[in-house]
């Protein structure tokens, strides 16, 4: 459960804290964009440094941490695969020249897979901290003044909401299948795999059910009658978030401008 | 046997659900566990079999250290069965659902069926063999995790909240399945806020509160003491809280039985007439 552990907002206050998010959804998607036009590592190493004083500022450095070592298992099948496969094929790759054979190349193609694994943490990294920083409520507001219509909104803040209260419920029915006899971590990797069917299938009924129960429960209680909300509290961009998304928008520009015109040299030969 | 040395308990969120608790309990006993949400009694029965390991303390099931063995082992000897049926159901059909744990635990396909089909009866469960769990209602559920349980015969069986959403006749019919598991020698755990499912089945009571154990004793002895009853946040049985009002009377106040109150009143009646 570490990976949501990264992505469970605690209500702390800090300067990060009190950004709109619609500021800070623009400087994730931004970091997106530029995580994935870069296929070299030393952009990429930028970028996950870039996003540190965030971090820190934020001072969610624990759960940030807890989150990116959830990830560590698929970051490693990334670059595991794509060593794999890299290697099989290495058609595209610079540097390599088909087949894989020299020092260098093999060099490259380590830089390659590695690139492709850091590019996955920067997302989870910059995710992580938009969720860490961002109520669900402040994110619900934020989707319903975007003019996303108020059943979205709700659907989605729900979920979010509802994650903590799943992951409560997993462990209970843990427990039980533990108190049965099951033993989770026995048997080869299939039959690892099969030990989870009884976990999830009451999870998911449980899930269901859930969801039907608290849609009567709110259909009591009139909810959708009027069709026009209003909300007690309304998001204002403030200077500070404007300088958020100008500072992200001259990354933007900065970034295009470095992937068009420069040719950013191979991690390895740059520390020839 | 089970016995719990000095356990103390924190969760890894930081709350400190049970401080230096010690209980024993003997085999063939009858014990229900009583308190305040929250007092740490689902946290005190999760030890039994392992579930969860003291923070400090041991707790000991017939002499083995639930820290050294795995949850799969003690629970061959200890029966859990969760408060909420649907925390564990998942298979296709009833049968299944019974034979899920006497397949972890090994057992010989043809025990099985015989341990299945006994233990489906057990629980009139026999119309509903093919029934897929989540079609049946919530009581039927509930006697289905019970039969998946019983089914492996473990020498002790928890039960946490077995009353709640029972409708009377169901109450009835635990209380008298207590009884037939305690004449076969099982130690039966039960935790519980109904008190009056308590006084009827008179077991040995422990009352918690804060994480701690307030007082233990015999059924009547618990849960006629205002004081006690009241700092484990229960409240005594109707029939006691009768008696309790009527004492400047001579009527006794130490009562939770219905026929031990209908003899007293007749009693109290032919002294005054």
């Amino acid at each position: 459960m570490s990976v949501f552990d990264g992505l469970r907002f605690r209500r702390v206050s800090s300067p990060i804290h009190r950004l709109d998010p619609r500021a800070k959804f623009f400087y994730v998607v931004v970091m997106f964009v530029i995580a994935v036009i870069f296929n070299e590592l030393l952009p990429l190493i930028v970028l996950f440094l870039v996003q540190m004083p965030f971090v820190f500022v934020a001072g969610v450095q624990r759960e940030w941490i807890r989150s990116l070592r959830g990830a560590l298992f698929l970051a490693v099948m990334i670059f595991a695969f794509n060593f794999v496969f890299g290697y099989l094929s290495p058609g595209g790759i610079p540097g390599i020249e088909p087949p894989v054979d020299t020092l260098s190349e093999y060099l490259a193609l380590l830089e390659r897979s590695l690139t492709m694994a850091l590019r996955f943490a920067v997302l989870v990294e910059s995710f992580s901290v938009f969720f860490l920083t961002t109520s669900p409520d402040h994110l619900g507001l934020a989707l319903e003044q975007s003019h996303v219509p108020y059943e979205f909104c709700f659907a989605f803040t729900t979920a979010v909401r509802f994650v903590p209260v799943l992951a409560e419920e997993a462990q209970t029915i843990m427990d039980a299948q533990k108190a049965r006899g099951l033993e989770l971590e026995r048997g080869n990797f299939i039959k690892r795999v099969r030990n989870y069917i009884p976990i999830l299938i009451p999870l998911i009924v449980s899930a269901i059910r859930r969801s039907l129960e608290l849609a009567e429960a709110m259909e009591s209680r009139a909810w959708g009658t009027t069709k026009k909300r209003t909300n007690l509290y309304v998001l204002k961009m403030r200077r500070a978030d404007y300088a958020l998304a100008f500072v992200s928008v001259l990354m933007l520009i900065f970034a295009v401008y470095v992937w068009r015109f420069i040719s950013i040299p191979s991690l390895i030969a740059f520390l020839r | 046997m089970i016995e719990v040395k000095n356990v103390s308990f924190t969760y890894p969120n930081g709350v400190e659900a049970l401080q230096r608790v010690s209980l024993t309990i003997r085999n063939g006993e009858f014990v229900a566990i009583m308190g305040q949400n929250g007092a740490g009694k689902t946290t005190l029965i999760k030890h039994f079999n392992g579930l969860l390991k003291p923070t400090s303390g041991e707790v000991l099931v017939d002499g083995v250290n639930t820290r050294k063995v795995s949850v799969a082992t003690l629970a061959r000897n200890v029966g859990f069965v969760f408060q909420n049926p649907d925390h564990q159901l998942f298979c296709e059909t009833v049968e299944d659902e019974v034979a899920f744990a006497l397949r972890n635990f090994g057992f010989k396909e043809r025990t099985i069926k015989k341990r299945v089909a006994w233990a489906i009866n057990l629980l009139d469960l026999t119309e509903y063999r093919k029934t897929s769990p989540f079609m049946l209602s919530g009581g039927e559920r509930k006697r289905v995790a019970l039969a998946s349980v019983l089914a492996w015969n473990p020498k002790v069986v928890i039960l946490d909240e077995p009353t709640i959403g029972q409708d009377h006749k169901q109450k009835e019919r635990l209380r008298q399945f207590i009884v037939q598991l305690i004449a076969q020698r099982k130690t039966v755990i039960i935790v519980t806020h109904d008190v009056e499912f308590v006084a009827e089945c008179n077991p040995h009571v422990v009352l918690m509160a804060q994480g701690n154990i307030v007082a233990e004793g015999d059924a009547k002895q618990m849960l006629t003491n205002p004081d006690l009853v009241t700092q484990a946040s229960i409240v005594s049985p109707q029939i006691t809280q009768i008696f309790l009002g009527l004492a400047n009377l001579g009527l006794p106040t130490d009562l939770i039985d219905i026929h031990e109150a209908r003899e007293a009143l007749l009693n109290f009646l032919e002294v005054t007439s």
